[in-house]
């Protein structure tokens, strides 16, 4: 039981630092989860206490039972001729679809951009052209060019994703340490070893944290991609019922957009943990 | 001619405002197999430079230089190279690393395993080879940069103050290690230091070299690395001539370095 207790406060252990201000390495340590716990009771807690106590007008924040009675309305009888799990597999198929043609596309541009010096002087000015572009202001020549039907949809996500992933694929090539390419040479190694076996591993700890950021920022975009004509999915569901000023059915979508993004990014980190468990650790 | 070959190698840098730095000037010298040579010398008189065109990762402006008989025009895997720090692949287990070159080149797998065995055996970390890199300790992993370099089997070994990162006992430690793989596999050897003990205690050459343009001012031939091989290096060491060499080479590069200083001062 203490030994529990101990887990959820974090213990603190014998050999305690003096100096734990500008040392990070609490946040992939266990324990001490027990604030987390507290910061998400209290906000439900508020919630449950504005509902009751009628703090809030309901179409500025709706009553937390609203909400819930919502999803279950949603999840038997669904929303728009959809059920609740069908908004949330159309939305979750296309993140990750756009996603993963943003890594195809996108990482493969970032090494050129950082390993070949003609590839470079073509694209980068390209690249950082159609950066900084929202993709929402392009929705109305997607659907020109792709019209409404889906691949007009994951286009969108894919333009969300595909930038940050060629940038942090790009930054982590070039911060490659040239005495380890230079050892691969002399080690036998050719050009395409090289890329493999050297660049792309040292380049994989920034490449996860540019998958972390695209994949939310896709979630972030899903709404506006759903605008396009879209018939399930949960940026759609928020959208129409925005329209009603069903502001339960937002928050519902919202909500459920924010968790499922939040487990995604779960599963990265321990992808990350998994796959790069040398980040943070080299002493160069 | 079996050997390294250089031959009246120069490289000219250019700098903005159109000037240009001699980093090497006509530097011209053989080494036979099996040498160790020994490169001391302050900083900016194209040591590092040299090194790494013989490695072949410069191509210099002017000379050439050729290992047995082959000029050097790339890198090749009978030119092995170890590096000050930094150049072993964090996201491989040490046996991984050691065994990089026979794997790139397509050995077959247990042959691998008997060269990344024998090897980690020699620098003495064979109870180390599944742990990561990032776990071992400055000196160990300078020892498993030995073994990888080692495990590929070059010819010539070129190493960049291959000791500069680690503590004075690891380094006496290390030097020792240095003597003895030299004296087993009969490899030839250039090491550049900053410390003048150890040019002294591991070369059977040494080169001294100067700045502006980058020279060899002087160079000895030293009896010190052979009775290392043998002998207790820390008696060597206090030996009178040992001494003597050791005062004379550093009152060479203080000079040196002083009158880098004093040019730095007038501008």
């Amino acid at each position: 039981m203490s030994n529990f207790i101990n887990k959820l406060w974090g213990s603190k252990s014998k050999a305690s630092k003096t100096v734990t201000f500008g040392d990070s390495s609490f946040v992939n340590a266990p324990g001490g989860r027990i604030w987390t716990f507290i910061s998400i009771a209290t906000l439900i807690l508020l919630w449950v206490l504005s509902s009751i106590f009628e703090w809030v007008k309901p179409i500025y924040w709706p009553p937390i039972q609203d909400v819930w009675s919502q999803f279950l309305v949603i999840s038997s009888e669904g929303f728009r001729n959809s059920t609740l799990l069908e908004h949330v597999a159309a939305s979750v198929g296309r993140v990750l679809a756009g996603f993963l043609l943003g890594c195809l596309i996108g990482i493969p541009l970032g090494f050129a951009l950082a390993l070949s010096k003609t590839m470079n002087r073509i694209f980068d000015p390209i690249v950082e052209f159609l950066r900084p572009m929202p993709p929402l202001a392009l929705i109305p020549l997607v659907i020109l060019w792709l019209g409404i039907g889906e691949s007009a949809k994951i286009f969108l996500l894919f333009l969300a994703s595909v930038w940050i992933l060629a940038l942090a694929a790009r930054s982590g090539a070039m911060s490659t340490n040239l005495s380890k390419v230079h050892a691969a040479y002399t080690l036998n190694a050719s050009k395409r070893q090289i890329l493999f076996h050297v660049i792309l591993p040292n380049a994989l700890p920034e490449i996860f944290t540019g998958m972390r950021v695209a994949i939310g920022v896709c979630w972030g975009t899903v709404v506006a991609a759903e605008l396009v004509a879209a018939e399930s999915g949960l940026g759609m569901m928020v959208m129409v019922a925005s329209k009603f000023l069903s502001t339960d059915i937002v928050v519902l979508g919202v909500i459920l957009i924010s968790l499922i993004a939040y487990v995604i990014d779960i599963f990265m980190r321990y992808l990350e943990r998994r796959f790069v468990p040398w980040r943070g650790k080299a002493k160069h | 001619m079996q050997g390294l070959n250089v031959n009246n190698i120069s490289m000219e840098y250019q700098v903005p405002k159109g000037d240009s730095v001699e980093a090497l000037k006509n530097v011209s010298f053989d080494i036979k197999a099996g040498e160790f040579l020994t490169i001391l010398g302050p900083s900016g008189c194209g040591k590092t430079t040299l090194l790494d065109i013989l490695a072949g990762f410069l191509e210099p402006t002017g000379g050439e230089a050729s290992f047995n008989n082959q000029p050097i025009n790339g890198p090749s895997p009978q030119r092995g190279m170890v590096f000050q720090q930094g150049a072993l692949f964090e996201w491989m287990t040490v046996e991984k690393n050691v065994g990089f070159g026979p794997r790139m080149a397509g050995k077959p797998a247990d042959e691998i395993a008997k060269k990344t065995q024998h090897w980690l055996d020699v620098v003495g970390l064979s109870d180390f080879g599944t742990k990561a890199v990032y776990e071992l300790s400055g000196g160990m992993q300078q020892r498993v940069a030995l073994a990888r370099c080692l495990a590929n089997d070059p010819d010539l070994i070129l190493m960049d103050e291959p000791l500069g990162a680690l503590d004075a006992l690891t380094r006496e430690k290390m030097q020792g290690l240095l003597l003895k793989l030299w004296k087993e596999t009969g490899k030839t050897i250039i090491l550049i230091t900053h410390s003048v003990e150890e040019a002294l205690m591991l070369g059977e050459r040494l080169f001294v070299m100067a700045p502006r343009p980058g020279r060899i001012e002087k160079q000895y031939h030293l009896p010190f690395a052979a009775q290392g091989v043998t002998g207790n290096s820390r008696e060597i060491k206090a030996q009178s001539d040992f001494i003597e060499i050791r005062e004379e080479v550093l009152a060479m590069i203080w000079g040196m370095e002083e009158e880098i200083m004093g040019s730095k001062g007038e501008i």
